[in-house]
């Protein structure tokens, strides 16, 4: 029996070799023939219902199956029509009018309605369907107290179907960032037939997304769901601007591991990558016509520090320790040149809003800062621990800034590598010391950064509290008349906040994928919000694909 | 036989329930739960989804709950990934790994195992040193830089093989079955020269070297059996151990298997498939190792000797 | 029943063990004379040479290593060999030779200190379990298959939340986990041999069953004992690096040669001396453990002097 199979083996084995080498058309070269592009997601997504998910591969493959009621630019990030033909907003700012293209369709032909919308919003906002994103409606009226159920009836809320294709939205207060917020996943609207015919509308284990259920509004449909293996979508025919849509359908591929996915590019297995290993990095830009692609990302990269615990209480050892880290050194060698030295929380350029710079790379005033908190030269520190979740990246960032720690002011630092959810655990907590985080924008405006560190909030943390600073947030912000008084109150607010040092900012993130050139139209922009109706394949002739 | 198969059998009962109780009890005290993320949960969504999950009852409701719905055979549903329940999920990476894990031990058991009866043949040689020191290397190359290796050489600089997927590409298929192999393949070459040097000396097999057999006849007629008698108690265990075990190829070569559900079920605190891939985990381990011992017990010429009496 | 349960025999039972019992009896002389035989072994006495070496080295890295381990120099980067480093830096700048000898000091730890624990734990359970017998036998049997299954990486991760990070608790944990199948192992070799003449003779001798276990099983299960020893030592060294991948195990700065070789296993194309030195220390050390694994197996295999 044993020879048999080992005979049995090596027949397998080498048909295999055989047919891998004959037939190895790679699949960016079948791809690029038949318009269907290969991209690397990340991770497999945790489903694909748009009020139950959360988190960026999930974004993208939503983005290709659904349509929301303004869609953004992929150039410009400006709004443009979506589902919605246009839109007008009242004088006081408080009444967005939103005008449905009567061609809109969902994949079963149904026509998208007003009436769609303001079911689906009901029940991203139903408390029992556990939306962990149901707050980003909250600027409609009385959103939240429905979601925290001190309202009962969902028809009390502020969006209404004037007629079929009329959706009114009524907001608290003028909020310049809400037009945005319809591009994002969780104010898409659902179809109602398909989700009642598998179950309860709040039911999140239906199966109602799955290929052959699920019914969508976006330029592509579902054709297959293999799970941690492939996702395939297709072009859709009733998609109202299907004539503008060039692909002929996309691969989405959980990628975790971002060293195996680059040598799939390098293999010809994926048109684009979620990512790259920094080391690759250096070798990518070295080529000519280079595939790699990097771009300013709309997100911080830095270190929280615990303000109710000694030594961090003193807001001198704060200032100390963000002082003490050079960040030029740390974003040019161990970053290598990739990401942007950060001095302050919101990301520089947010439309328009450049955040205040009150610090810079100091080792002399922070080792003065230490001295007046009673550490001269290190001495009688009582330790501290740098807490990080388990990534290679982090790992490098923490080594290095301990380092920077240890020779500017002579302390002493643990580092603390925890897996994932017990690092959250411990941040929920609040027991550490200091713990690295990053914070990416759902949409592009300083108040998403901002609201972060009002007295209390669930993202802060730190133990900042400032009624001053809440209040400029909260109540002056949104009351401003022009976006220039709007800015300068934020700036205002970030001001406050630095100078008080919770938070250690380290780098304004950046995109950093790898691009087969026969990948066109899909730029990079500051929310790395791809717009795949865009996207079409060219091979050039000089390509090495197919040698 | 048979008796002492349904006691086993009996036995993996109570030692499964064990499992199963330590195991429910052990997630929910790990620190960190199913529903932290990133941002902040507001306490009223998080109550919504507890609920959704039984999470918001008594620990022992929910433990009974859950014991109800194993008994009907439902591993309930997923946490890290809504809308699916976790006999899905199992059922969808089971195969997977399962083929994995066979062809792996193919080419284990043929590379290892020829290495390890050709070392034991003519020990102190170099026929002996040159298998044992590959075994080795085997050994002592981990899989998370054998698969790697073996992607950049035939799938990078020669474009023989696929270097992700699996079932997508022809020939996906052939590295990771020997990254994964390999190191068993060390294993049982080390275990397999042992128990033939062993055999080698035994009384009935210098009868068969005086009866003038050949060498070949005399290994795999007679000594072949005892020989791979620690080799089989080794592959028991070994081979439930492949559903953890195959995490690392699995992530390398982006494979869809059961491996990378298990040990990020941890990760995510998806609590019902930590339980669901362990009730599973345990069960294939208890089948495993029965299986081990009756195979050992068929190829132990003594044993065999006494269960024949015993008929 | 039991005699079917017996099944997992190992290997076949060396045949005039009684002599062993003379042998037993005057314990210093067997030592003695596997220490004679071992000398007499070249590839083993290398081992045992490097073993001491790496074991010196590890012990006394605090003062001869190069730089300090944790002294970078970001702005040199991954460099390779050099006059100044003579193994080259990894991304940090740091002195690769340096961060081998200290990662030298966990591996080696840990490789040492765990399969102690394994193979205190396992000789000592396998055997009482093997001897007894029975339903302690099944029942014992049974709380193996249930740590089996049980889920490890939770089990870790309560472990270091609970007692808090600590060395030696890794080193325990990892113990814990790889006794299990060095029970099996030692129970199914002591199953076979009880019924072994030289067994019923000292039993008839009226030795107790502690004194039976330690005098006369364990020695004649050696063997396998050693061999699969020299399997752990690897596993659990590589276990080690896989847990502090993930976070479990030790923390950044310190260093490990599994960690090492993991970090240059993924920049093996732009770095590769950062993969091949860690690499060759640490299969140094293992080729090192087998040959004097194997050199002791010769040595202490009565039978193996008198054919």
């Amino acid at each position: 029996m044993p020879f048999n199979t080992l005979k049995l083996f090596i027949i397998i084995l080498f048909s295999c070799l055989l047919m891998a080498c004959i037939g190895g058309e790679s699949k960016v070269t079948t791809g690029n023939r038949d318009g269907i592009l290969h991209l690397g997601n990340g991770t497999e997504p945790q489903g694909l219902d748009p009020h139950v998910v959360t988190g960026v591969p999930e974004s993208r493959i939503l983005r290709a199956l659904f349509e929301g009621l303004v869609v953004k630019n992929p150039y410009t990030l400006e709004l443009e029509p979506g589902v919605a033909q246009r839109w007008e907003t009242s004088e006081d700012g408080l009444v967005l009018t939103f005008y449905i293209n009567p061609a809109a369709r969902w994949s079963n032909g149904d026509p998208v309605t007003a009436h769609d919308y303001v079911w689906s919003w009901q029940r991203a906002m139903n408390p029992a369907m556990g939306n962990l994103y149901a707050y980003m409606l909250f600027p409609v009226v009385n959103a939240e107290a429905y979601t925290t159920g001190k309202l009962e009836d969902p028809n009390d809320l502020g969006v209404k179907a004037l007629d079929d294709l009329t959706l009114q939205v009524t907001l608290n207060e003028p909020t310049p960032y809400f037009l945005q917020l319809m591009d994002h996943y969780s104010t898409y609207a659902v179809h109602r037939p398909t989700i009642e015919k598998f179950g309860k509308a709040t039911d999140r284990f239906t199966k109602w997304t799955r290929a052959k259920n699920i019914v969508s509004n976006g330029p592509f449909n579902l054709s297959e769901w293999l799970l941690n293996r492939r996702i395939s979508v297709k072009k859709s025919e009733t998609y109202w601007d299907a004539d503008k849509v060039k692909l002929n359908g996309l691969v989405f591929y959980p990628t975790e591991n971002i060293v195996s996915e680059e040598r799939m590019f390098r293999a010809g297995q994926l048109h684009l990558t979620n990512d790259t290993p920094l080391e690759k990095i250096p070798v990518y830009q070295a080529m000519e016509n280079t595939p790699f692609m990097q771009a300013p990302y709309l997100g911080t990269y830095y270190y929280m520090l615990n303000t109710q615990r000694a030594p961090m209480d003193d807001v001198r050892v704060r200032k100390a320790l963000s002082m003490a880290v050079d960040r030029e050194k740390l974003t040019r060698t161990v970053m290598q040149g990739l990401v942007f030295p950060a001095y302050a929380i919101t990301p520089p350029g947010t439309l328009g809003y450049q955040p205040p710079k009150l610090f810079d790379y100091d080792v002399e005033k922070a080792k003065a800062l230490l001295a007046e908190a009673g550490y001269p030269n290190g001495e009688g520190w009582p330790g501290l621990e740098l807490m990080y979740n388990t990534s290679e990246s982090h790992r490098k960032i923490a080594v290095a800034i301990q380092q920077m720690w240890k020779d500017a002011l002579n302390i002493d630092v643990t580092l603390a590598n925890q897996e994932w959810k017990v690092y959250l655990d411990a941040l929920t907590q609040m027991e550490y010391q200091v713990a690295r985080r990053g914070w990416i924008g759902d949409y592009v405006d300083p108040n998403n950064f901002l609201d972060m560190f009002l007295t209390g909030g669930g993202n802060n943390k730190t133990g900042y509290a400032d009624p001053l600073y809440d209040e400029l947030i909260l109540t002056k912000a949104p009351q401003a008349k022009s976006k220039q008084e709007r800015f300068a109150l934020f700036y205002e607010a970030e001001t406050m906040l630095m100078e008080e040092m919770p938070i250690i900012p380290i780098y304004t993130y950046s995109t950093k994928r790898l691009v087969d050139p026969a990948v066109k139209g899909l730029p990079s922009n500051l929310m790395d919000s791809f717009n795949f109706k865009y996207v079409w394949l060219q091979a050039e002739n000089t390509t090495k694909e197919g040698e | 036989m048979l008796r002492f198969i349904l006691l086993r059998l009996l036995q993996a009962i109570p030692v499964i329930l064990v499992v199963i109780t330590v195991t429910f009890f052990l997630v929910r005290a790990a620190p960190g739960g199913p529903f932290d993320s990133d941002k902040a949960v507001m306490p009223e969504v998080k109550a919504a989804l507890e609920a959704q999950y039984r999470l918001d009852l008594p620990m022992s409701q929910q433990y009974f709950a859950y014991l109800g719905d194993l008994a009907k055979g439902d591993f309930g549903p997923s946490f890290k990934y809504p809308g699916r329940d976790v006999n899905e999920l199992i059922s969808a990476g089971l195969p997977v790994t399962a083929e994995l894990g066979a062809y792996a031990l193919l080419v284990a058991l043929i590379l290892g195992g020829l290495a390890g009866i050709m070392a034991a043949l003519k020990p102190n040689t170099a026929q002996d040193y040159i298998p044992m020191s590959f075994a080795m290397v085997g050994i002592c190359m981990p899989t998370f830089l054998l698969g790697p290796l073996l992607v950049l050489v035939f799938g990078i600089y020669l474009e023989w093989l696929p270097v992700a997927g699996w079932g997508d590409i022809p020939g996906d298929k052939i590295l990771p079955s020997l990254t994964l192999g390999a190191a068993y393949a060390a294993y049982i070459a080390r275990l397999g020269r042992a128990g033939m040097l062993e055999v080698m000396s035994q009384d009935y097999i210098r009868t068969a070297r005086a009866k003038g057999l050949p060498e070949w006849q005399i290994v795999v007629k007679h000594a072949l059996r005892g020989g791979m008698i620690p080799v089989v108690a080794f592959l028991g265990p070994a081979f439930a151990g492949l559903l953890a075990g195959s995490f690392v190829v699995e992530t390398i070569f982006q494979i869809p298997g059961l491996g990378r559900f298990y040990v990020q079920a941890a990760f995510n605190r998806d609590y019902t498939m930590i339980l669901g891939t362990t009730v599973f985990l345990s069960t294939l381990i208890i089948l495993f190792n029965l299986l081990a011992d009756i195979l050992a017990a068929w190829m132990n010429p003594r044993l065999r000797a006494q269960l024949g009496e015993s008929k | 029943m039991t005699s079917i349960e017996n099944t997992g025999n190992d290997n076949p039972v060396p045949n005039n063990k009684i002599s062993d019992i003379a042998m037993a009896e005057q314990g210093t002389s067997l030592w003695k004379d596997a220490w004679a035989r071992l000398k007499k072994n070249r590839m083993a006495l290398f081992g045992l040479a490097v073993l001491v070496l790496f074991s010196l080295i590890a012990l006394l890295t605090p003062w001869i290593a190069p730089y300090g381990y944790e002294q970078q120099n970001l702005d040199l980067g991954a460099t390779p060999p050099s006059a100044q480093h003579w193994l080259g830096t990894d991304i940090f700048g740091r002195d690769l030779m340096t961060l081998i000898m200290y990662g030298g000091r966990i591996s080696l730890a840990v490789g040492f200190v765990a399969t102690a624990v394994a193979l205190l734990i396992g000789v000592t359970y396998g055997a009482l379990a093997g001897y007894v017998g029975g339903r302690t036998d099944a029942a014992m049997m049974r709380l193996v298959d249930i740590l089996y299954a049980l889920p490890f990486m939770i089990f870790i991760i309560l472990l270091m939340v609970v007692f808090g990070r600590n060395l030696l608790l890794l080193f325990l944990a990892i113990g814990m986990v790889e006794w299990l199948t060095m029970a099996r192992i030692m129970r199914s070799q002591v199953q076979a041999l009880r019924q072994q003449e030289f067994v019923e003779a000292a039993v008839s001798l009226g030795l107790g069953p502690v004194a039976i276990i330690r005098k006369h099983l364990v020695p004649n299960a050696l063997g396998p004992i050693i061999v699969y020893t020299t399997l752990t030592i690897p596993g659990v060294m590589l276990l080690e690096a896989f847990l502090s991948f993930l976070g479990l195990g030790i923390q950044p700065p310190q260093t490990s040669w599994g960690l090492l070789i993991s970090y240059g296993a993924e920049t093996m194309e732009e770095f590769p001396w950062l993969l091949i030195f860690p690499g060759l220390a640490l299969a140094l050390t293992l080729f090192s453990l087998n040959f004097l694994g194997d050199g002791l197996r010769d040595a202490l295999d009565v039978r193996s002097s008198k054919d």
